[in-house]
């Protein structure tokens, strides 16, 4: 194949990806949050089980109109959800589905850029905050910003603890050294990286800056129409990004009975199984106070992350 | 003028004009955002000179970091929407230190490097890969990373003790 089109060929397909896995965990999230409280959730839009709820969803939101405050910062509140969104995309480039060529972009380096590029979204959500000249919103950025900030870093450790496991920054080569036992010696990074991560998309119960019960709907409160929507997307794609991580890096991707055939089968299902996990936890747990998320970062998490880092890199000496 | 010529003096064209987009702008946050612009599009021009690893870093710990603490401050504090005349700026002097040390910088680097051109290293060999840069950190130039280590971590320490008045508060109450 050309070069040209082969690259069409790959971007269309992680764009396809991109647009099209957010929704399937959101029509996931109705349903299977109804189902846990005991409730039947979308019915009706599409015949059988509600199934194309989102698309309803998605058509109701094209006929709002897009309605920016009298008092906002007119461009940086229309560019902010771009700024939120767009890095999600860039993320699932580099996530590799299966073993050989089975991947957007190879990429030398590319842990690092999914780390490097899972920090911008923060930008976009103190835009969204600052810009929409409302105090629900701007407290809901400043609360973002310091929680983020935090859990930058215990995010980028347990990340680096993998790394250095596998010898490599590279996320194909990292899940070709995987062995299933680094299920049980990463398993303290497995979970620093998932909580860090469910904390980065901000979801509950680690949804402090949004809290629809608090702030009305944090950074997100005074879009409508299709930036609403974006926003929503933004919080989906994110879900898709950190399960895709979490399985990639720590749960062993295309790993799985015949992973040349059928290795993009497996890593489909741990990101899903993932994704199941993250709507389980909102379902669960009660919402964290501001200050309880701080302490659950620096007190809990950093140090989690740091003896992990310890203890990756003793294994290391003796094999 | 090849692809990469292109694209590093597009880059540096909104590296600069961004920054200076930063220190004129009368929006406070607004200069917040172009510093973004500024430090994205020069992790751009590292990217183009093959430096994957610095460009990527870049990203990280400045727009990440740095300038989200900044934003931070500054809508902590007051970050009121439109322009602020009343900031203080000192016109003529930040542009005679600005202009004097980029057009000296500028000089330096003509004359140390005159029409010298370098082609750029390709493939994950190249000096600004991951692995031969930290190879060469951790060999040859550990001693100086370690001591800036050091330093950065007596800054925090020091950060720590000079933001929290609690700390000593006591032995120098008794001495009163």
């Amino acid at each position: 194949m050309p070069v040209a089109v082969e690259l069409v060929v790959r971007v269309g397909a992680v764009v396809a990806a991109f647009l099209l896995l957010p929704l399937l965990v959101g029509q996931t999230e109705h349903k299977v949050m109804a189902h846990m409280q005991g409730r039947l959730g979308p019915m009706y839009a599409g015949g059988y089980h509600g199934w194309a709820q989102l698309i309803a969803d998605g058509v109701k939101f094209v006929q709002k109109e897009d309605v920016t405050p009298r008092g906002a910062d007119r461009p940086v509140f229309q560019l902010a959800p771009a700024v939120t969104l767009l890095p999600y995309l860039l993320v699932l480039l580099v996530v590799p589905l299966g073993p050989g060529d089975l991947v957007g972009q190879p990429l030398d380096a590319g842990l690092f850029l999914v780390l490097a590029v899972l920090a911008v979204p923060v930008v976009g959500v103190m835009m969204a905050a600052w810009a929409s000249a409302n105090k629900y919103s701007l407290l809901g950025g400043v609360r973002g910003a310091a929680q983020l900030l935090g859990y930058e870093l215990p995010f980028v450790l347990s990340a680096a603890s993998v790394a250095m496991a596998a010898g490599t920054l590279s996320l194909p080569g990292i899940v070709a050294a995987w062995r299933p036992w680094w299920l049980l010696w990463q398993l303290p990074a497995l979970f620093v990286f998932f909580v860090a991560g469910v904390a980065e998309i901000r979801r509950p119960p680690l949804d402090a800056p949004i809290a629809d019960t608090e702030l009305v709907f944090g950074y997100k409160t005074e879009y409508t129409g299709m930036r609403f929507a974006f926003m929503m997307l933004a919080e989906y794609a994110g879900i898709v990004v950190i399960a895709s991580l979490t399985t990639v890096l720590f749960l062993g991707g295309w790993h799985g009975p015949a992973p040349e055939q059928l290795g993009w089968l497996w890593t489909l299902l741990k990101i899903f199984a993932v994704c199941f996990v993250i709507i389980w936890l909102r379902v669960t747990f009660p919402r964290l106070r501001v200050d309880q998320l701080q302490q659950l970062c620096w007190l809990v998490l950093v140090p989690l992350a740091l003896g992990q880092l310890v203890l990756t890199a003793a294994v290391r000496m003796v094999i | 003028m090849t692809v990469a010529d292109v694209l590093l003096l597009g880059l540096g064209a909104v590296a600069v004009g961004a920054g200076l987009c930063v220190v004129t702008t009368a929006h406070l946050v607004r200069a917040g955002l172009y510093l973004v612009v500024c430090l994205g599009a020069l992790a751009g021009m590292f990217l183009v000179l093959t430096a994957e690893l610095v460009a990527w870093v870049q990203v990280l710990i400045y727009v990440g970091a740095v300038v989200v603490l900044l934003l931070f401050a500054v809508m902590l504090t007051r970050a009121p929407i439109g322009a602020s005349g009343d900031l203080d700026r000192p016109g003529w002097p930040g542009l005679l230190v600005g202009a004097g040390a980029g057009l000296g910088l500028a000089a330096l680097f003509v004359d140390a490097y005159r029409w010298t051109s370098v082609s750029l290293p390709d493939g994950p060999d190249g000096p600004g890969s991951a692995g031969v840069l930290g190879g060469e950190l951790f060999r040859s130039w550990v001693l100086p990373f370690e001591v800036l280590s050091v330093l950065l971590l007596a800054a925090l320490v020091g950060a720590i003790i000079v933001s929290r008045p609690d700390v000593g508060a006591s032995d120098r109450g008794a001495e009163r």
